[in-house]
């Protein structure tokens, strides 16, 4: 038996049962990362002697020490967290995310940080300063962003479990092209606490996972209202794991017309086609409705999060952490508009400068009314799309990305194809709703093609239940990687 | 041509909260720098704000005491701007929707009563500190995330005094709100000036400056009346005044040219994404008024209604709120108040003037007792105002019974006739030549002789009856 090619929840029976030890499962994967993780560079902060010894002292909580990989803009304290950048080079926090803090109660080992866009300003993994993270299906394509390191690291099971973070599709699209399950919660169902942020507005954390129970079991630890974020809301949070079970038999789901429109890969649509045929063959009431405002979503976002991320990332100024470059010895007015210069102009990569601008501008006196505004009167206007469908529906099908992983490179110069990739999962985080990406298909290509789930706030539970419905009768989940069943 | 002066100012208060706006670091004044931040307050990423409840509370409570009509719905924006002692290069503060707006403030001038207008209250955290050295500049973030409340006045007052009394009335209702610590050498009171000049009569407001730099009342006061006649100077030499900000120099006693208009920030406000938009209802403002204390211009007209005291007086006894208290205190076991209010007024603010005494100590400095029992050694005539004036520092030094004093120091005032009339008939032989003035009808004249038998007595005879008993004999013996 491979221990690495077990589910999060198997891993856990054998660690529970005391079959195996806390330091047998990390010392695995510790192997398992040195000889796989050259070729898809997942991790960008390892030390697996400082892992192999945390591992010898867990002997708590409900994790009973099974690996978890993190990625880099989640703040685990001592340890370094730079999201993908330069500016936050030797920057390491004094203090835990509230779900760090959560998964470390119950005993979860950390492995690492994993790969990320620049600040989560991606869909490639291709903007961050330590280079692109390879997909584990094809090393020549990305494993799409800005959770790619996430993705990578669950696909090819560097670790059997990760958390990544969902501003715009982070976690979906990711997942969809590297063929594993991810969640992004309903805003405010999990602490932002230790999250450095992107879009204050739109961003959750969330597991990516092999597949929909892990997922469950994942957010039982970390969901949960937190005093220290105020946007967490103080609702009760249900067991995920009990609620998986049962039948979606009479389900209602909606399949809106706009995500199937062109642009979209016909392999990928033919493979969600299937999964929609799946899901009726299991009893669920299938019918085609109209989000109207959906053409307006990818527009509304890149005015409403870079106007958040130009604000949330004036800090990194060179004052306090991170990168300082200064130019002059002197003490004068000048002398902190260098250090300000330098240090942003050297600090930040390109895609991150080309956000802080645009949003700079959206917010500036004279342009606030006709960008920021309106683009806020189009959230809502979006966030009631959806919540008439949901007055009908249970949940809504939808694929989650038009096309399946695109070759390293080919949209780096066209950040507007490079923005399109998330055409479908861009709605879900202006109207705060939960949504799930799930393995279900392969192109010609061999390569994962993701379907994805829309629920009602805070309905995270009915998600996960269609999904783990859907998987106890396909084997997309299952398959790995070449790479990952070779080695 | 005759120029009124127009003026509006900005002020800030931070609010006497046991922790910070939006964190759990504690308010203390004073710490060695960098000792009193957290991950929250130094801004460090992934950190976000709570709302102290108590920072609500203590603005709701100064909206309402200011005559605001407070807002039902509780926002927060970001205002954007670089600066190395706002280490999120942001500061959490209110834009388009303040805490309260419309409030009013009633001040005293030479011609009368006058009301200001108060444009808005807002809430908004303070920034941290710099502190320059010639190789350096270095950060001091303890003051960092205080929680501040800024009070912005219409353009109302027309003079520096009116200024000055401005934020002496304002000061006052915080002081009785105890909301605040309103000391403005250590900043917890700040006050920014927009000032113009325009020909009175005129209603087109001219082109203003805005002050800053002041440490002190005074500051504001010196600040505002120069910066009049150097406008009034330009105007007068038909120069235009240019719209800058300007800094008070408190050495020179003048301002200078700090940035003028073009350099003018855009904040980018846009509203703050970490703290959730929340409702107020009618109910908690209706509660939070009906808990506000009586506030200096009632307690001032209630004062000089219930103990016959001049408005004047009133006012001067309730501009702090424990003089008031103290004098009421007094009041409820003495009267005429008056004399209270003319001992407070006079020697007992003297002597904690001189010794640096807090007025909130009064209390214990001299007991409300001690006072009374003063008093009532002159109204019987034990001893004299005069007496009375020697032995406060020592009733206040020992906290002594005063008539123990008294007795110790034998200095109880003479009203025995027969002991009086020995010294005045001697005062009368000594002074002949002032007697026969006295006769002729020169009323200075038997001040004199009264001063006299005083001075022959060390202060203790009873004045009236030395008054009394040198008229009788000149009387009968002319």
């Amino acid at each position: 038996m491979e221990l690495t090619n077990l589910s999060a929840v198997e891993l856990l029976n054998l660690l529970s049962n005391g079959d195996i030890s806390p330091r047998e499962v990390a010392a695995a994967y510790i192997k398992r990362i040195e000889s796989l993780d050259k070729k898809i560079k997942a991790f960008v902060h390892f030390e697996p002697e400082k892992i192999l010894k945390k591992a010898e002292n867990i002997r708590s909580g409900k994790l009973n020490g099974l690996p978890i990989a993190i990625k880099d803009n989640l703040c685990v304290k001592g340890e370094p967290a730079t999201c993908g950048s330069r500016i936050l080079s030797g920057f390491r926090p004094p203090y835990n995310a509230t779900v760090i803090e959560k998964l470390e109660r119950e005993g979860a080992l950390f492995m690492g940080k994993v790969n990320m866009d620049e600040f989560a300003f991606g869909s490639s993994c291709e903007t961050s300063c330590y280079g692109p993270t390879y997909n584990p299906w094809d090393t020549s394509r990305a494993p799409g962003g800005s959770s790619g390191g996430s993705a990578a690291a669950v696909a090819a099971r560097l670790v059997p479990w990760a958390l990544g973070s969902d501003t715009g599709g982070s976690i979906r699209q990711p997942a969809s092209f590297c063929g594993t399950v991810g969640l992004k919660p309903t805003y405010g169902r999990v602490s932002r606490y230790g999250l450095i942020a992107f879009a204050s507005s739109l961003d959750q954390i969330g597991p990516l996972t092999q597949d929909v129970k892990d997922a469950a079991m994942l957010m039982n630890i970390i969901s949960g209202h937190d005093p220290k974020d105020s946007t967490s809301v103080d609702t009760d949070v249900p067991d995920y794991l009990a609620a998986l079970n049962g039948s979606i038999k009479g389900l209602k789901i909606a399949i809106p017309k706009e995500y199937f429109s062109s642009g979209i890969d016909a392999e990928v649509k033919e493979a969600i086609i299937q999964a929609i045929e799946e899901l009726k063959r299991q009893g669920a009431a299938v019918e085609e409705i109209s989000l109207p405002h959906t053409e307006y979503a990818v527009a509304t976002y890149y005015i409403v999060a870079p106007s958040e991320a130009s604000s949330n990332l004036a800090r990194f100024d060179g004052v306090q952490y991170g990168l300082r470059l200064c130019g002059t010895e002197k003490a004068n007015e000048n002398a902190l508009i260098d250090m300000y210069t330098k240090t942003r102009g050297k600090g930040f990569g390109p895609e991150a400068k080309r956000r802080i601008i645009l949003g700079t501008y959206t917010l500036s006196s004279g342009y606030y009314d006709a960008y920021y505004l309106k683009a806020l009167k189009v959230r809502t206007k979006i966030a009631e799309d959806f919540k008439n469908a949901f007055s009908r529906f249970d949940c809504i099908v939808t694929p989650t990305s038009p096309t399946s992983a695109f070759k390293i490179g080919e949209r780096t110069n066209d950040p507007l194809a490079m923005y399109l990739s998330d055409i479908f999962t861009i709605p879900a985080n202006l109207a705060g709703i939960p949504a799930l990406s799930i393995p279900c298909g392969f192109t010609k290509e061999n390569l994962p093609v993701g379907l994805q789930l829309l629920g009602k706030p805070f309905d995270e539970a009915l998600l996960l239940k269609v999904g783990h419905a859907y998987q106890q009768q396909t084997n997309w989940h299952k398959q790995m990687p070449e790479m990952a069943n070779s080695s | 041509m005759i120029y009124e002066a127009v003026i509006g100012l900005e002020v800030h208060v931070q609010l006497k909260t046991a922790t910070k706006a939006f964190c759990g670091c504690a308010t203390e004044f004073g710490l060695p720098a960098n000792t009193q931040t957290c991950p929250v307050c130094l801004g460090l990423p992934g950190t976000l704000p709570v709302l102290n409840k108590k920072f609500l509370e203590h603005g709701l409570r100064v909206a309402l005491a200011l005559n605001c009509t407070a807002a039902n719905y509780l926002k927060f924006d970001r205002k954007n701007y670089f600066y190395p002692d706002l280490p999120k290069d942001y500061q959490i503060s209110q834009y388009d929707k303040p805490l309260a707006v419309n409030g009013r403030l009633e001040i005293d001038t030479e011609t009368g009563k006058k009301e200001i207008r108060i444009l808005r209250v807002h809430m908004e955290e303070d920034a941290g500190k710099l502190i320059h050295s010639s190789s350096a500049s270095l950060v001091d973030y303890n003051r960092c995330g205080m929680p501040l409340l800024e009070i912005v006045s219409e353009p109302d007052l027309n003079s520096a005094a009116e200024t000055y009394e401005y934020l002496t009335q304002l000061k006052s209702i915080l002081e009785y709100l105890e909301v605040s610590d309103c000391d403005m050498e250590k900043g917890s009171l700040r006050c920014d000036a927009n000032i113009s000049l325009r020909p009175k009569g005129e209603t087109k407001l001219g082109v203003k400056t805005e002050l800053k730099n002041m440490n002190s009342f005074k500051g504001v006061r010196d600040a505002l009346n120069y910066e009049i006649s150097r406008q009034e100077k330009q105007l007068r030499a038909g120069t235009a005044i240019v719209q800058e900000t300007r800094l008070w120099n408190e050495e020179q006693q003048k301002t200078f040219t700090m940035r003028t208009k073009e350099e003018a920030h855009d904040y980018r406000y846009f509203p703050e994404p970490d703290l959730v938009p929340f409702t107020i209802s009618d109910e908690t403002i209706d509660a939070a008024i009906k808990a506000l204390p009586e506030l200096p211009q009632a307690k001032k007209q209630r004062l000089a209604r219930d103990y016959t005291l001049s408005e004047y007086d009133a006012g001067v006894i309730c501009a702090d709120k424990h003089i008031a208290l103290y004098f009421e205190e007094a009041a409820k076991h003495y009267s005429p108040a008056k004399n209270i209010c003319n001992w407070l007024m006079g020697d007992i603010m003297n002597y904690i003037n001189t010794h640096r005494i807090e007025t909130k100590a009064l209390k214990e400095t001299l007991a409300v007792k001690n006072l009374i029992a003063m008093l009532e050694l002159i109204d019987n005539n034990i001893i004299s105002g005069k007496i009375a004036k020697e032995i406060l520092p020592e009733i206040i030094k020992t906290g002594k019974d005063p008539e123990k004093i008294v007795q110790e120091k034998n200095l109880s005032q003479i009203s025995d006739t027969s002991q009086l009339e020995t010294f005045i008939d001697e005062v009368l032989r000594e002074q002949a030549q002032v007697v026969n003035d006295v006769r002729s009808g020169k009323e200075k004249a038997m001040m004199f002789l009264v001063g006299q038998v005083m001075k022959k007595t060390r202060g203790k005879a009873n004045p009236q009856m030395v008054n009394t008993i040198i008229k009788n004999k000149l009387e009968t013996n002319s």
